[in-house]
């Protein structure tokens, strides 16, 4: 069984004659260790679906079962990035991450705590901004703290809400290449939620792919077949890059609001397809993958 | 640049300060030319007044003699009816502080409760609406006949004054905690207490200052006219009874220094404000 597991999952608000459905029978499964980005349009529910499993909000049907126990409310098993960055103004970089460690561990001292946390502000880069309080950091920086003090609570999974969306292309790439170092560091299993397509390339395992809403669904699931490790400057060099990049963006300006009018039909389970080996025999497969499965693309 | 405007702006303050005193002195000054008055009168009410010549009203000099008298002895006591101006602003403090830290016990952890739950906030909605419009010196009356003591009824309007504006914004400031930083204490399953105090105080702490700010000044308003009718001590009742007096220097005094403690009261409130403030 898997780690995560989420089944006919649902949102529905009620209106006057039908109501409105956000999303409904999302289906998927984790692996410990995996890291997942979900891309889709705005309106689609991916946050909705992330509070969810954060348990910061309660779906309208289906069940988020996390390490053979069903998700029912928030939990320290589970940390959260907020998108934007949510640290508290009033307290320094150093007593943010205390605020979340002294909650994971209410019984230790001090010295633990700030021990513990600083272990966390030098794994992110912030040594030295200890005691700066957020309003004297820098947008990257911030998302930083907000990074170090999911980690610093050693949750069993991490969920991140578009974490980068607000910093510009050069501090995105540097935190990006530390969330790579820590996640192999700590085999954290993530879940995330992107709008950038590279991003998610250079990060997840696998990409669930999620039609418009409402009315959305998981069309697809790319599994990333690009080896790892995967250094952001040279990924593109890769044949296999274009490969998934041209298929998920594709996905995205083409296929993604055909699902609404029924011109792809709704699938029961989202087929996982490997668009970076497809028709490719020249590239090396990376060893222990399942043949390759592609969906008829209807265009 | 910033150094060079700050003179400049205190010059002028002192510019338009010797302006008005200039004014007040001239507006002063003893009338030229004696008139003619029954000898009589004169030897009764003395030579300058007998003739018009001296302004009933103060100079400015008078009143600075006046200013200086108090701040030697400002805690002088002989009887009931004559007391320092400084025994006198004391007991009017007291009372303010005394009814404001009355007002703050109540307030601030009922505007809690108010801002957490809109059920709390819906039911006593009607309630605050209708009080809070009431002059605090309404309920004198009522408060001196169930308080039977003018002291504590006092301090029960000073109470009354000070409650609602540190109510309003106490619920106010935690009915507007950003959610994000409640959705950062609920995933890291912090406790409600812990919560109260770690997430909404301080988050709150800048707008339920801002109504305590208020208050006090609103408290050092009413205070004046609360201690006019109730009598006794305070710097409400000196102005009274120095208009009894008809000592209009006296009143002078009173006047300038309750100006000068309600500056302080705020200043005070400010720096505190400024302690908890926090850049978003």
């Amino acid at each position: 069984m898997s780690f995560l597991q989420v089944q006919e999952l649902a949102k529905r608000f009620p209106g006057s004659v039908a109501g409105t459905t956000v999303f409904e029978g999302v289906n998927f499964a984790m692996d410990k260790g995996e890291f997942v980005c979900i891309i889709g349009h705005s309106g689609c529910g991916k946050t909705t679906i992330l509070n969810v499993l954060a348990g910061l909000d309660a779906a309208s049907g289906g069940t988020v079962i996390m390490d053979n126990r069903e998700v029912a409310g928030p939990s320290l098993d589970r940390g959260v990035v907020f998108q934007g960055h949510a640290l508290m103004p009033w307290l320094s970089v150093l007593s943010n991450i205390a605020f979340a460690v002294k909650s994971r561990w209410p019984d230790w001292n001090r010295i633990q705590v700030q021990l513990h946390c600083q272990k966390f502000i030098d794994l992110v880069g912030l040594t030295g901004s200890e005691h700066k309080k957020p309003a004297q950091l820098s947008g990257g920086m911030k998302q930083r703290v907000g990074i170090a003090r999911a980690f610093a609570i050693q949750p069993k999974m991490l969920l991140l809400d578009e974490p980068f969306g607000a910093l510009d292309a050069l501090t995105r790439g540097t935190i990006q290449d530390e969330l790579v170092r820590i996640c192999a560091a700590t085999n954290q299993t993530v879940f995330m939620i992107t709008h950038d397509v590279d991003e998610a390339i250079l990060l997840a395992d696998r990409i669930l792919l999620m039609s418009n809403g409402p009315n959305a669904c998981i069309a697809e699931v790319v599994a990333n077949t690009l080896p790892r490790p995967r250094d952001r400057h040279d990924i593109h060099h890769d044949p296999q890059y274009y490969r998934v990049r041209n298929h998920l963006v594709d996905f995205l300006v083409n296929r993604s609001k055909l699902y609404q009018t029924g011109e792809i039909a709704r699938p029961a389970t989202a087929p996982l397809v490997q668009p970076g080996l497809h028709g490719g025999a020249e590239t090396e497969s990376p060893g222990g993958h399942k043949p390759v499965n592609v969906v008829n693309l209807r265009h | 640049m910033a150094a060079s405007l700050r003179l400049k702006a205190a010059i002028l303050s002192v510019l338009l300060l010797m302006l008005f005193l200039a004014v007040w002195h001239v507006s002063t000054l003893p009338k030229a030319g004696a008139s003619v008055v029954n000898p009589e009168y004169a030897k009764l009410v003395g030579q300058q007044a007998s003739t018009g010549q001296k302004s009933a009203f103060p100079t400015p000099s008078d009143f600075g003699a006046k200013l200086v008298e108090h701040v030697r002895n400002p805690f002088y006591d002989k009887g009931p009816n004559d007391k320092g101006i400084g025994i006198q602003l004391a007991s009017s403090i007291g009372r303010v502080l005394l009814g404001f830290v009355l007002a703050a016990l109540l307030a601030i952890p009922l505007g809690f409760l108010i801002g957490m739950s809109p059920l709390v906030y819906r039911a006593l909605d009607p309630f605050i609406q209708i009080l809070k419009p009431i002059s605090p010196l309404a309920w004198m009356p009522l408060a001196l006949f169930t308080l039977k003591d003018s002291d504590v009824s006092a301090i029960f309007v000073i109470f009354i004054c000070s409650v609602w504006p540190m109510l309003i914004n106490t619920a106010f400031g935690v009915a507007s905690v950003r959610r994000d930083w409640l959705n950062v204490a609920k995933t890291l399953e912090v406790k409600p207490v812990r919560k109260a105090f770690t997430v909404i105080l301080p988050a709150a702490a800048p707008t339920i200052l801002t109504g305590m700010r208020i208050s006090i000044g609103i408290a050092w308003l009413v205070i004046i006219a609360a201690e006019m009718l109730v009598g006794g001590t305070g710097i409400g009742y000196f102005v009274w009874n120095e208009w009894n007096n008809l000592s209009i220097v006296n009143i002078l005094s009173a006047i300038l220094s309750i100006g000068l403690v309600g500056m302080l009261l705020d200043f005070m409130f400010g720096r505190l404000q400024k302690l908890v403030t926090y850049v978003e």
